[in-house]
């Protein structure tokens, strides 16, 4: 046996493995490159199944509505009149909400766990945030109901109106919970986890060495987050929001039970709202003319239009973002 | 080891001969369906014990809601569908594959519920519903409540009003009722699963509703009897044809179902019947099927089930908390059973 290895064979026998190997390594590659090249085409195809769908599926009511269809505000099923306005209002409002709300407590949340947090706390709240994003909508919403909504009458109501009261956004009767401002709460409780673990990876990938050179400049703890950490961040940052955006644009559940579902345009956010999503998840399944399901595809359509808008938008935001700050990196 | 292995394999062959064994026994005739969600526990109820009546039918029913209900039926990818509303001339116009049949099944009634602290015992007549729900009557103190509610302490108070904001059949019995006691409804709003709420929140499901009656003070909103019985929450008595103040119950609605006017192809709507006991705002549920069926054996199996339905299933509807049909219904529509062919 040793005697084998040790012999002038032992090459042949080398050269003979790395032959029967070669063939095989070289078509497993092949294999591996087809299967993730068919896997990357077939997400690419199910965007373009999914838009193609909603386009041939709402094709009737484009025909019949025209673009009136997008600035019209009278939803009435029964006189078979359908404006998407309210909603596309509402979907655009509350959710922009939710990220202004979101966007402060997730970004701080996460530069406290880069950069300040001791190490014993880091890992128990960041594994708290991110079951924030296991917990699944509708109980979310059953939550909102019993607990959240009683209070914002109670306090969080009378002191906007009482601080920002000048607003017509904080005007008017407050005396029902169900409102613009609930479900932007929701919609910020919901993007929350996503915002935070990206920012978090974004901040973690701040190279030590920027830290160190403004600390070496003599910058506080404060300063140094600001201009050596944040500056540098900012572009992942953005990115996270627009991942968190994406979510808040869809989200349909927890949003229908609590933000009133009512197809108007009110200036007061303690007024309620209605979005995309939540008039198709509330009408589609009872929708029996033809003229009805139509309109609500073509809603489906107008929410992958905006979502695909607001991506599209972000891009460009990032892209002009780059050629103005990219003299940080 | 091998004994094990062989145990195994030979009780996988006994369950592989006892399967073969079982399908070859008797045909097995399945029947699809789908609809109405309104329904779906007591068809469930049916479907579950009618295997003891029959054990060679099995039922899958789905229930998608009565627009999904009623465009399988029209596709004919169901052997039935099941609907809250029956289906409107326009619809039934499109449908080439044959006639389409409504078969009533039972009725439920639409009660109004209110969160008004003091306020146990609520009286409401048909304009001022409509008042209330076009806006028109916007304070608990309004005369028009309080002449009929003499006594109770109505606040000084703005009304909260809620509705269903999914479609539903639930809403397409109220807005029936609000269109038939109202002109201005009818012009304003009109009947349907979903409407265009002149004022008010809109609540997803009976629950939803629910929810935000019992959340806003002074609130008034609407849900199934059956979903107010179970829940133990407190609605309002209303004044019927004939002036009379009723309380929603089974026996109400089903005094509704007899004074009703019912049309041959059963296509009805029972709001505002006439009568002293009928409480004006119910409605029945429908299950939809071809006249013609295309499967000689799904047909026949339908008929039976639609036969026991009607006689034996009935009688399980008011322990389900739903409103039978009434003796000279059932005839009827048994009647109309027996004319599907196949």
């Amino acid at each position: 046996m040793t005697t084998a290895v040790l012999d002038a064979p032992a090459a042949s026998a080398a050269q003979s493995v790395a032959a029967r190997m070669k063939p095989v390594s070289r078509s497993a590659d092949t294999l591996f490159r087809w299967l993730c090249l068919g896997m990357a085409v077939g997400v690419l195809a199910l965007v373009v199944l999914v838009g193609w769908q909603l386009w041939s599926g709402a094709q009737s009511a484009i025909h019949k509505f025209g673009v009136g269809f997008l600035t019209r505000s009278a939803w009435d099923p029964v006189q078979g009149e359908f404006g998407a306005l309210p909603f596309i209002y509402g979907t655009l409002v509350s959710s922009l909400l939710g990220l202004a709300i979101a966007t402060p407590l997730a970004v701080g949340t996460a530069i406290f766990l880069t950069e300040l947090a001791p190490n014993w706390l880091r890992q128990p709240i960041a594994f708290l945030t991110e079951m924030l994003a296991a917990i699944p909508s509708v109980i979310l919403g059953l939550w909102a109901i019993f607990i959240m909504l009683p209070l914002l009458p109670r306090y969080l109501f009378p002191f906007l109106k009482k601080t920002l009261g000048f607003l017509p956004l904080f005007q008017g009767p407050t005396y029902s919970a169900y409102s613009m401002i609930a479900a932007a709460i929701i919609i910020a409780i919901m993007i929350l986890p996503i915002i935070t673990s990206v920012s978090r990876e974004i901040l973690r990938s701040v190279p030590d060495l920027q830290r160190e050179a403004a600390y070496g400049l003599g910058a506080t703890r404060w300063e140094v987050t600001r201009i050596a950490v944040l500056s540098y961040a900012k572009k992942g940052i953005f990115g996270a929001m627009i991942l968190g955006l994406g979510r808040a644009l869809g989200e349909t559940m927890a949003v229908t039970m609590v933000i009133g579902n009512t197809p108007k345009i009110a200036a007061s956010l303690f007024q309620p709202g209605y979005t995309l999503a939540s008039v198709i998840a509330n009408e589609f399944a009872e929708a029996t003319t033809d003229d009805y399901r139509n309109a609500l595809i073509a809603v489906g359509l107008v929410l992958f239009g905006v979502t695909v808008v607001i991506n599209l938008l972000a891009r460009l935001l990032l892209k002009f973002g780059n050629t103005q700050t990219g003299a940080v990196h | 080891m091998l004994n094990l292995k062989s145990l195994f394999s030979l009780s996988v062959l006994g369950l592989t001969l006892l399967a073969v064994g079982h399908t070859a026994a008797r045909a097995q005739t399945s029947l699809t369906g789908a609809g109405a969600t309104f329904p779906y526990p007591i068809y469930s109820k049916w479907f579950s014990d009618y295997k003891k009546v029959d054990p060679s039918v099995t039922f899958n029913y789905q229930s998608i809601g009565s627009g999904g209900g009623q465009k399988q039926i029209s596709e004919g990818t169901v052997d039935f569908g099941a609907s809250d509303g029956p289906m409107n001339d326009e619809s039934l116009a499109k449908v080439t594959s044959g006639k389409i049949l409504h078969i009533p099944t039972v009725a439920g009634a639409v009660v109004l519920t209110y969160n008004l602290s003091g306020v146990t015992d609520l009286k409401l007549d048909a304009d001022t519903i409509a008042g209330i729900y076009l806006g028109k009557i916007t304070k608990w103190n309004d005369a028009a409540i309080a002449k009929q509610n003499s006594g109770a302490k109505l606040p000084d108070a703005e009304i909260a009003v809620v509705h269903r904001a999914d479609g539903s059949g639930t809403s397409y019995i109220y807005t029936d009722y609000l269109s038939t006691i109202s002109a201005d409804w009818k012009s304003k709003a009109g009947k349907g699963t979903s409407v265009s709420w002149p004022t008010g929140l809109g609540g997803k499901g009976n629950e939803g509703v629910t929810g935000q009656v019992k959340q806003t003070p002074n609130s008034i909103g609407y849900v199934e009897l059956i979903y107010a019985l179970q829940n133990k929450l407190s609605y309002a008595e209303v004044k019927n044809a004939d002036g009379q103040y009723v309380k929603p119950t089974l026996e109400s609605v089903t005094a509704a179902l007899a004074t009703a006017n019912i049309p041959d192809d059963f296509r009805f709507s029972m709001v505002n019947a006439p009568g002293k006991d009928s409480y004006p705002i119910a409605g029945a549920t429908w299950l939809l099927v071809y006249e013609q069926q295309k499967d000689a054996a799904k047909g026949k199996a339908l008929v039976a089930f639609l036969k026991w339905a009607l006689t034996e299933g009935e009688k399980q509807a008011k322990a389900l908390d739903y409103a039978p049909l009434p003796d000279a219904v059932q005839k009827r529509v048994l009647d109309r059973v027996n004319t599907i062919k196949y």
